[in-house]
């Protein structure tokens, strides 16, 4: 089983803006993917970003150039 | 068979649309319903649909670029999420039934009440009628871009500055002109487009949607699942997925756009003046024939590429049935679900048979109808 790790994971208002967010990061090499929204966040279905750990500052920054407000940034371990 | 019945669907298509259809079968899964690649797929289609549809239309969010499965379905959650208890709605007499009739039934279950915008004997409207109907409660104007029996066209550009002055929705049914006819619903003063992706968009039937200018606020016709906020009882608020709930036709989407490309990498006003080419020679043969009456303003060639026509007090659909069996020539008779159109023509009893031309349409094609209507008439007289 893949061993737990320490994630930064955004979850988005819609799914829309979770797209926009996959298109944004790819266009500029920024790391990271799309993943089933963990049940820490919500357990209502849907997408979340998973990011490296480290940089919440760089992410929040990513996340106001590409013009998205997200729901919830959040350090996980999943 | 020649197809002169792309106002129904255009059955010829670009090949890359049936290609895309095809893959897309075999390789996307649900979208918004998991995150593994063949969701992720589909989801990516969407987006990026939604972002090329926006930038079509002139729509200024993609998120309000809704998917539905023909413009009958936009126009019903248009109508049916704007049009409250005791609004007042102006129509045209051009309107298809897929305006019509949700119209009359907002009418009998929410008490709407409805003013019509009449039509002249070439099925020319008086646009001084749009401003003396509105009253205090007017909440939209709905009306067609263009006619899908005459192919007039209406002028949406002035009909949406008096709409925008005056506060008013403008409800747009594009069922003849997307994709073949450039549309700006932010230049046009649209708030709702509705379109159908089988028609002039090239597409696959089962494909369209609506497509929202600014903060409007549509309530949904249907709700149900949606892959997100699934332990709210109520439907979610976020455009698209308000007006989304079930699983959305990505196949077809696939298909449209595909087709879309196509049409943006042959240009709108390349595949205009083509179908338009066709139609005015169609029309310039059969004008003439004696015994041929063509209904419509032919005054100006800023119109749909439609000439409609019966020939002397032969009935629509025995002409219709001549053309296919004895010519092998497509067209459509009858009523074409436009009631208020024949009745200001005055051929609700004859009806008419609609020649309508696509991209795929020859001078060739033109001709052979035009031949075969004059030995019709020719027959008849």
């Amino acid at each position: 089983m893949r061993k737990k790790e320490r994630r930064l994971i955004v979850a988005f208002h819609t799914t829309h803006d979770a797209m926009a967010f996959e298109d944004f990061c790819g266009a500029r090499g920024a790391e990271g993917r799309l993943i089933p929204l963990p049940r820490e966040i919500s357990a209502g279905c849907g997408l979340a970003w998973s990011a490296p750990p480290g940089d919440a500052d760089g992410l929040r920054a990513l996340l106001r150039e590409a013009g998205i407000v997200p729901q919830h940034v959040r350090a996980l371990e999943i | 068979m020649i197809y002169l019945d792309n106002a129904a669907t255009t059955m010829q298509k670009p090949p890359c649309v049936a290609r895309a259809v095809a893959e897309a079968l075999t390789s996307l899964g649900n979208a918004s319903r998991g995150a593994h690649e063949g969701a992720l797929n589909s989801n990516r289609l969407l987006y990026r649909t939604r972002g090329k549809l926006a930038d079509f239309f002139g729509c200024p969010k993609s998120e309000q670029v809704i998917f539905t499965n023909n413009a009958t379905e936009a126009l019903n959650i248009a109508l049916n999420g704007t049009i409250r208890a005791g609004d007042h709605v102006i129509m045209t007499a051009l309107e298809h039934n897929s305006v019509l009739r949700p119209l009359y039934r907002l009418r009998e279950e929410r008490g709407a009440e409805l003013s019509l915008v009449p039509a002249d004997g070439r099925g020319c409207v008086d646009y001084a009628a749009f401003e003396r109907l509105i009253r205090p409660n007017t909440r939209a104007i709905v009306c067609t871009h263009a006619s899908n029996l005459t192919g007039n066209m209406l002028d949406i550009a002035r009909i949406g500055g008096l709409a925008a002055a005056r506060g008013l929705l403008l409800i747009v049914d594009a069922s003849q002109t997307a994709g073949a006819v450039p549309i700006d619903m932010a230049r046009s003063g649209i708030s709702i487009l509705c379109f159908t992706g089988h028609k002039s968009m090239m597409g696959p039937q089962g494909t369209g949607g609506l497509c929202i200018n600014g903060d409007i606020e549509v309530e949904p016709l249907k709700v149900g699942g949606t892959g997100v906020q699934s332990f709210r009882t109520a439907q979610p608020r976020e455009y698209p997925t308000r007006l989304e709930a079930g699983t959305l036709n990505g196949h077809g989407i696939a298909g449209l756009a595909a087709a879309l490309d196509f049409i943006r990498s042959t240009g709108v006003e390349a595949i205009r003046a083509h179908e338009l080419a066709l139609a005015r020679r169609f029309y310039e043969a059969v004008v003439g024939i004696p015994g041929v009456r063509v209904y419509g303003d032919f005054s100006t060639w800023d119109r749909s590429p439609i000439v409609a026509l019966n020939i002397g007090e032969l009935d629509s659909a025995w002409v219709c049935d001549e053309l296919a069996r004895g010519y092998g020539i497509a067209t459509r008779a009858g009523a074409h679900c436009a009631p208020l159109m024949h009745r200001a023509l005055g051929t609700e009893e004859q009806g008419a048979v609609r020649f309508s031309f696509g991209y795929f349409n020859t001078n060739d094609d033109a001709d052979a109808a035009a031949e075969a209507v004059g030995a019709i008439a020719g027959g008849n007289e």
